[in-house]
């Protein structure tokens, strides 16, 4: 490695395209698997998903075989008309909405919650393998059985929590049949099943601060909150900003808990792009031009989004 | 850092790699091997709480607990129920006690063929995936080279793809292809996700394996492949491990292609079997959460054992620390 690294120093002045392929070759070599696959299982479909998106493709006019029969394709060339429709739509921008509700509560409650238990976790005391091992307990039930769990659990008849809050006295909530109830509802789950990820790697990243900077602080007089401000969270800073990312990828992507849990309903409440995008074409006549439009716009946001993550990391002295 | 100067300083970059890769395995260590035990030992002298805050922590934490296992526990309780019980609004956790529902979820419908299908696509996937991935997980861990940071950009971009935006494409693709309802389709819309994600998972693990390996290898004159293969392959299974078992998850609990490619109830994974049970007009609460505690009871004990290493790979892959 070394070796390879100088060698690399006293070649780069006259580096060619001979010096490059003798210098590189087995890490080109070492990638391409995935440049390959990734090139022909995401690039080509992405290519066809935008020229799908430029059309007006549907289910109708999109060729098949029904048993002997060819039937050609039909769909033409319709150019950006499908963007504009959904640019200039109200459900656009009342999914976009909701979508950054839903996927900036949700990060903030995992972020928030994951942090508070692992500060707690992270400290000596009785049990402490025992807590942990029930606080993950969500993260190791797959997302859709979890989905159902909510569901039963907040099934507005016989569900456990509208039976507890009987029992209480209070009236019972229809949880899912409610658009207000029902965001309340699938934000719940979701934030159920991810804090525990973001608590293990926050605790991860605690545990990676050299203890000795508490102690010289404490002997500097620091008060807790002066420790955790400029100790623990610059500390964490290279887990979090991971995970933030990742968890922001994810909700927003999150397509079990809502698909499952309420379907998008009641009357599209709780319906974020993702889950709109893939009814779309997968519900109904089937609009796959339409469709495919959304998923380009959909990773287009998602894009811009972690280019500023991206620069804003960099900035910090993040390593690419 | 800047951009400019990835290359023609690499040996610093490689340097600091080394470094914190190994603060990340000490750190690590300790409480992988004895939660709790090493750090009472080191700090138990330091810190010392009132009872009151004790108590108020070991409350917290309870019901945090609490919170977090109920639905869990209920899932099991109320599999355990009658069908009867099940649909009246009773709080208490024992009624009727009865494995009826575990009986008819085995014996009258196809769970077992689902959870068939859903393992060998899941196995498919997992053992496809990491196979294609590894190589390219070392390359992006030791060397830099053009290109680096385009393949790092494309290992990130794809892992955000929502599912929207393949679907469509794939699904034309399969059924131009006549796989529609068939095993390979779906193994292939899984790969989309899980190539680029093991890449990026054991680039995490490869980074904690010392340099000083390589450069070992490297001096008794082995190729780059052949350190690989010989000396970090052997070092890094269980990060192989744990990534194959991230993808056999991810196919596992996969719902959306599962839902679209799947069409026929003898190719069902489990994600879409057991949708059939609470559909739009009837709800079998019994064969659902019956079938739910068959499906999370060995997910989560597998998990629960590597849970550990899962973290550390997601997180390691795309920082230094």
């Amino acid at each position: 490695m070394t070796a390879d690294v100088v060698a690399g120093r006293r070649a780069a002045p006259r580096s060619g395209a001979r010096r490059l392929l003798s210098r590189h070759w087995y890490a080109w070599a070492m990638t391409a698997p995935v440049v390959i696959v990734t090139l022909v299982l995401v690039g080509y479909p992405l290519a066809r998903g935008v020229y799908l998106s430029l059309t007006d493709a549907t289910e109708a006019n999109m060729g098949r075989t029904i048993g002997m029969n060819v039937i050609p394709s039909t769909y033409e060339f319709v150019g950006l008309r499908n963007y504009a429709e959904i640019l200039t739509s109200a459900t656009f921008l009342g999914r976009l909405l909701w979508t950054v509700v839903w996927t900036v509560v949700c990060v903030a409650l995992h972020v928030g919650l994951g942090l508070g238990t692992a500060l707690l976790l992270n400290r000596p005391m009785r049990f402490r393998s025992v807590y942990r091992m029930l606080l993950v307990l969500p993260w190791a039930v797959p997302a859709f059985v979890s989905a159902f769990i909510w569901r039963y659990l907040l099934n507005g008849e016989f569900g456990v929590v509208n039976a507890m809050l009987r029992a209480a006295g209070f009236a019972g909530i229809s949880w899912l049949d409610d658009p207000l109830w029902a965001k309340v509802s699938v934000i719940a789950c979701n934030v159920w099943l991810g804090v525990p990820f973001m608590m293990l790697a926050l605790l991860g990243g605690l545990q990676a601060i050299p203890r000795e900077l508490y102690e010289a602080a404490e002997v500097d007089g620091a008060s807790p909150w002066q420790r955790f401000r400029h100790i623990t969270v610059p500390g964490l800073s290279p887990v979090s900003s991971t995970v933030v990312l990742l968890g922001t990828i994810w909700t927003f992507n999150q397509f079990p808990v809502i698909f499952l849990l309420t379907r998008g309903g009641p009357a599209g409440s709780t319906e974020i792009l993702v889950t709109y995008a893939y009814r779309q074409a997968f519900e109904g006549i089937r609009n796959y031009s339409g469709s495919a439009a959304w998923g380009l716009v959909i990773l287009a946001l998602l894009v811009v989004l972690a280019a500023v993550y991206r620069s804003a990391l960099r900035r910090q002295g993040e390593e690419w | 850092m800047t951009t400019g100067d990835q290359v023609t300083t690499g040996d610093e970059v490689t340097g600091e790699r080394a470094t914190t890769g190994g603060r990340v395995t000490t750190a690590g260590a300790p409480h992988g091997e004895a939660p709790g035990k090493a750090p009472r030992g080191a700090r138990g002298g330091r810190e010392y709480r009132s009872p009151a805050r004790s108590a108020a922590l070991h409350l917290t934490l309870i019901a945090a607990s609490v919170v977090s296992v109920f639905p869990v526990a209920w899932l099991v309780l109320t599999s355990l129920k009658p069908r009867t019980v099940i649909e009246t609004a009773s709080v208490r956790p024992f009624e009727q006690p009865t494995l009826a529902n575990y009986a008819q979820v085995l014996g009258e419908t196809r769970f077992l063929t689902w959870a068939g299908n859903s393992i060998i696509v899941s196995l498919a996937t997992a053992v496809i995936g990491v196979l294609l991935s590894a190589t390219t997980g070392y390359a992006v861990s030791r060397f830099r080279f053009p290109g680096f940071r385009s393949v790092m950009w494309m290992l990130l971009i794809t892992q955000m793809f929502p599912v929207a935006i393949l679907i469509v494409p794939i699904y034309n693709l399969m059924a131009g292809l006549g796989l529609i309802n068939q095993f390979p389709s779906l193994v292939i819309a899984y790969l989309t996700s899980t190539v680029p994600f093991c890449a990026w998972m054991m680039k995490g693990y490869f980074d904690t394996v010392p340099v000083s390996i390589d450069e070992a290898g490297r001096v008794d004159g082995l190729t780059p492949f052949g350190t690989f293969w010989r000396l970090i392959v052997p070092l890094a299974k269980p990060g192989l491990a744990v990534a194959a078992f991230y993808s056999f998850l991810t196919a596992w609990a996969e719902v959306a292609y599962a839902t679209a490619f799947m069409t026929g109830d003898d190719k069902y994974t489990l994600a879409v079997g057991l949708s059939q049970f609470v559909g739009q007009h009837k709800a079998e609460w019994g064969l659902l959460t019956a079938s739910s505690v068959l499906i999370a009871i060995p997910a989560a004990a597998v998990f629960l054992l590597v849970q550990r290493h899962l973290v550390t790979g997601l997180t390691a892959g795309a920082t230094k620390a």
